[in-house]
């Protein structure tokens, strides 16, 4: 590959930023305008990684790698493989339809724009980085402009909110840091050789003890950041303080950061402990689907209950990746793109709404149909999405993540079943209340549809709601060979690891030898 | 002393210091001399600065051997090369802040620059001692002129309790640090680093118990130099009260030249015992990082809250120490480098805000300075991450170097504690920033006049401190060869 792509993917909106420091902060309507070009611009040269990205082999694509700082062995090291593709390309894809959402933003356009693009490059540095050190890097550089998006444009509590992000997120990743120059030194015992390699390191042959402690760091890190129950107290004040783009970026990206470090970091890294800790996790996964969707249920707030729902939601995606199976992996990743997209149209209509009316409360509303029509629609059907409706992309990933939970433990699977109909009532409730009814409010007879700039924000999100739903296999024909080869790996090593310590815990060899690992061409059948 | 020692009075390889001095005589010659004809004494800053290049320019470059003149006493290396930058460019920059202040306070004495530069030679004899005797008088010339410069505010009280303080604090450290000195020679017949290095390895259990106690007051005189806790009382009221040009300046060499003799009296001559000392040193940087940071969550002065997060960074120092191994020396290095930048970076800030007589100090006063002065508040933003380590700055890399050493040695638990204490840090740090960005001003932004030298001191720093940060692999580098000839 001539053009490095992936760094022109990832670098592109910092020179937006440059282009945008240049301009005048008067100039509002060209600094919209360039940074909206800018994002869409990325979006269009990302489309090539999917396009050319070849589903036949499980090694790293677009490969880039330059010396960073030699004397450590940190390199400059992209890459992407089947499962970090489609978050990037979802990345890429919401930072233009949030630039446009942000139309209105008036305070400060040009800190605004350059904290969105900034965040971009930071996003999508987190998933191509092949090394742990740049990872880490774009993971800490992205809390800044996250922290002044909500600190600075968000509602009345932000500061509370946006301190709180930021602390719960350093707490977190601090551990991961030490566990990262950990493996750095455990690395170099094994093999003489420095390296932050992510690939060198899942060579690794850890004993337990040594997994268990490196475990707890990188699960604190990414606990945090998913948020898993009960770490997720940060969430809901980020997501009701943060202007609309940000709750949109937030849910739609950085969320997915936790649990793609879950499928990238943990699983193949510490495969034994990973699976000594599927109980643990499964039902802390299963407690926050519940307990989000019972919380979502009472909420007064639009934005809260949609907040909450991620909770629930994301405890899916949890689940399904320490299903330890095809389905489930598979099921998870699609589920994250899918919690994006849907969430994500979820956020940019209660700001439509919050536009509209200057209020968020359920009870403000009712009787919106007969006014508004048209938004209706869009609204109905990104509702329906998120419950997870057959034909729609929700679905998908939940009855994937279902299916390969059922495979590895029933008893999972038929507990979190009741958080997919808990979804239906919260969100039909709340669209019940919101859209249908009377009109009991005066303002509501005013309301004005949905406009164009809303109309090219939303399509290309229903769009695709309806693309997923129909024909999943264009995400899952390209992660296939990806997530098998994980499973491998971590069948492979669990293997390895458990015959060394095989006396000492004669049961876990009996399951770790036994990891669910499924044929590629099952889950091809089925869709 | 058994071996024969050439007398070796190698004029060259004090020509740094000795261009110093000279400058120094001459700033206050001429401030005597011309004062009628002077007029706003810009010709001072000038000299200084011209001083401060030319000896940069005298002691640039490596050297592959070590180069001892002066009956030993007396070192060349690599690591006092690279000390003597350090100390040069955090001089430098404090003479490019302190221009304009000095004449807004009405404190522009020519000893301000005579004072700074005799302070400056202080610590390059520091990082170039090879004896403890040496190290001794660096470190003297060093404080008795801080001790003055604290006090040049001659009017106000804070500024004469600060001078006061330090003076009678620091001359019981520096009794301490005698103590320990008369100690050693008592127990190793030596003041020669490397003749205690050798004298421990060969019949170190002759002298056992001695040793270890003139270690131990060693270290409690250097770690008053360092701010470490719990020698670390005087550190908030001399801040506050000195005049903060001195602040910045005393914030950064000198704490640099403490660790210099630190690293190199613990690393040379005491190495053989390093399992001893690193014991202490440990629960001292314990003490430093988590008191330092705690106490500076409740500050609301600028000042104060900038010198508990010195205290704070000296914890963290103390930690690459205790790792006691050539990655933590070298992330020593790093990390005073990268500290140079950030917190004359943020004095500068400060400094440039500040009114006189101290005003426009709180945290509090700077609500709405995002809108008001963009760019001063990024570039504030920017040194402040870096002090919390946040990527792509310098003090992230810095943290890392260090951190990465404590867990080479095999420390995880301090290095646990220090990465708890660096989410704390973010806290404090952090709060400065919502005050600019997410606070409505309290009260009116005076009119700032800002002198061009000032402003050449911010973008060093900033420029310093991003390409630490995003481009550190030279430096590093650097470092490394720093420690090479070092034993």
């Amino acid at each position: 590959m001539s053009l490095p792509l992936l760094s022109l993917i990832t670098f592109l909106p910092i020179i937006g930023v440059f282009l945008i420091l240049l301009m005048d902060s008067k100039d509002r309507e060209l600094i919209r305008l360039t940074s909206l070009l800018v994002s869409t611009i990325v979006f269009f040269i990302s489309l090539p990684l999917y396009f050319n990205f070849d589903s036949h082999t499980y090694d790293m694509q677009f490969v880039e790698k330059l010396r960073w700082i030699p004397s450590f062995g940190i390199n400059y090291y992209i890459g992407i493989d089947g499962i970090s593709l489609f978050l990037i390309l979802l990345a890429t894809f919401l930072t233009p339809i949030s630039v446009l959402a942000s139309w209105h933003v008036t305070k400060n356009v040009k800190e605004y724009m350059i904290a969105m693009l900034t965040l971009e490059t930071a996003m999508v540095g987190v998933f191509v980085s092949l090394d742990a050190f740049l990872f880490f890097v774009f993971w800490e550089l992205m809390l800044i402009p996250m922290y002044l998006l909500i600190g600075i444009w968000g509602g009345p509590r932000r500061v509370y909110a946006t301190i709180k992000f930021f602390l719960y997120t350093t707490a977190g990743s601090v551990f991961m840091f030490l566990a990262i120059i950990g493996l750095y030194f455990l690395n170099y015992r094994a093999t003489d050789e420095y390296t932050f390699s992510l690939l060198e390191f899942y060579r690794l042959d850890l004993s337990f003890a040594v997994q268990f402690w490196l475990f707890i760091a990188f699960f604190l890190a990414f606990a945090i950041k998913v948020p898993m129950f009960p770490f997720h107290t940060w969430l809901p004040d980020a997501h009701v303080e943060a202007p609309t783009a940000g709750s949109v970026i937030l849910a739609g990206v950085l969320l997915k950061m936790g649990t793609y470090g879950f499928i990238r970091f943990c699983l193949p890294l510490f495969p034994e402990v990973s699976y000594a800790f599927i109980p643990v996790i499964s039902w802390m996964a299963i407690v926050g689907i519940i307990y989000g969707a019972l919380v979502a249920l009472v909420q007064d707030d639009l934005k809260k209950l949609v907040a909450y729902s991620s909770v629930s939601h994301l405890g899916f995606v949890m689940l399904g990746i320490f299903a330890f199976n095809i389905q489930g992996i598979e099921g998870s990743i699609t589920q994250m793109v899918n919690h994006g997209l849907s969430t994500g149209a979820l956020f940019l209509i209660v700001g439509m709404l919050y536009e509209r009316r200057h209020t968020r409360m359920i009870a403000d509303f009712g009787g919106l149909t007969k006014r508004i029509p048209v938004f209706a629609i869009f609204f109905m059907i990104v509702t329906l999405s998120s419950i997870g409706l057959p034909g729609l992309n929700g679905f998908v990933g939940e009855f994937l993540i279902l299916v390969g939970t059922f495979k590895s433990r029933i008893l999972y699977a038929s507990i979190a079943t009741s958080g997919i109909v808990l979804a239906a009532v919260y969100m039909l409730w709340m669209f019940q209340r919101v859209m249908f009814n009377e009109i009991t409010h005066e303002e509501n007879k005013m309301l004005k549809d949905i406009s164009k700039r809303e109309l090219v924000i939303l399509i290309p999100i229903v769009f695709l709601i309806f693309w997923i739903g129909i024909y999943p296999n264009s995400l899952l024909r390209k992660m296939d060979t990806s997530v098998n080869h994980l499973l491998m790996q971590i069948g492979e090593k669990a293997n390895i690891v458990s015959v060394a310590q095989g006396q000492k815990n004669p049961n876990q060899l009996k399951h770790n030898s036994i990891p669910k690992i499924d044929i590629v061409s099952e889950s091809k059948q089925e869709w | 002393m058994t071996n024969v020692s050439v007398m070796t009075f190698n004029i060259l390889s004090v020509l740094p210091i000795l261009v110093l001095a000279g400058f120094g005589m001459i700033v206050l010659f001429v401030d005597i001399l011309f004062s009628k004809r002077l007029g706003d004494k810009n010709i001072l800053a000038y000299l200084s600065l011209a001083g401060i290049i030319i000896a940069a320019i005298v002691s640039r470059g490596t050297t592959p051997i070590a180069l001892y003149s002066f009956n030993e006493t007396f070192v060349i290396d690599n690591y006092s090369l690279f000390f003597n930058f350090i100390f040069l460019l955090s001089t430098g920059l404090v003479i490019l802040i302190s221009h304009q202040y000095m004449k807004r306070e009405n404190i522009n004495y020519g000893e301000y620059y005579a004072l700074i530069l005799f302070s400056t030679i202080g610590m390059m004899l520091m990082a170039s001692g090879a004896d403890l005797l040496n190290i001794y008088i660096g470190l003297e010339v060093m404080s008795i002129s801080i001790y003055v410069l604290t006090g040049l505010k001659r009017s106000k009280l804070t500024s004469n309790e600060a001078s006061l303080k330090y003076f009678l604090l620091g001359a019981f450290a520096t009794g301490f640090l005698l103590y320990g000195v008369s100690i050693i020679y008592g127990a190793t017949g030596s003041f020669n680093l490397k003749e205690i290095a050798d004298f421990l390895i060969n019949k170190g259990d002759v002298t056992g118990p001695f040793v270890y106690l003139g270690v131990g007051l060693i270290i409690i005189g250097l770690g008053f130099k360092v701010a470490s806790v719990p020698f670390h009382a005087w550190v908030p009221d001399v801040y506050e009260g000195a005049p903060t040009a001195v602040t910045a300046f005393m914030s950064v060499g000198p704490k640099a030249a403490a660790f210099a003799a630190f690293i190199r009296i613990l690393m040379t001559a005491f190495g053989s015992t390093h399992y001893e000392w690193q014991k202490i040193v440990y629960v001292l940087a314990i003490l430093t990082m988590t008191v330092g940071n705690v106490v500076a969550v409740a500050q609301t002065n600028i000042k104060r809250m900038l010198a508990y997060s010195s205290i704070a960074h000296a914890g963290y120092l103390l930690v690459a120490l205790v790792a006691a191994n050539t990655l933590g020396v070298s992330g020593m290095l790093f990390y005073l480098l990268t500290y140079v930048f950030m917190n004359i970076g943020v004095f500068a800030i400060v400094i440039i805000l500040s009114q006189r007589n101290d005003g426009f100090m709180q945290i509090n006063d700077y609500a709405g300075l995002g809108y008001k002065h963009p760019l001063l508040a990024i570039a504030m933003t920017l040194f402040l991450l870096s002090m919390a380590g946040i990527p792509p700055t310098a003090g992230f890399i810095g943290k890392f170097y260090i951190f990465s050493a404590a867990i080479k040695s095999g420390y995880i638990g301090l290095a646990v504690i220090g990465m708890i204490n660096s989410v704390i840090s973010v806290y404090y740090y952090l709060r400065v920033t919502v005050v600019m960005y997410m606070q409505e001003p309290v009260r009116e932004f005076y009119p700032l006049t800002i002198s061009p030298f000032i402003v050449a001191a911010v973008v060093i720093s900033v420029i310093g401190t991003l390409h630490l940060g995003i481009f550190p692999s030279k430096i590093m580098e650097l470092v490394q060869q720093s420690i090479l000839t070092m034993r």
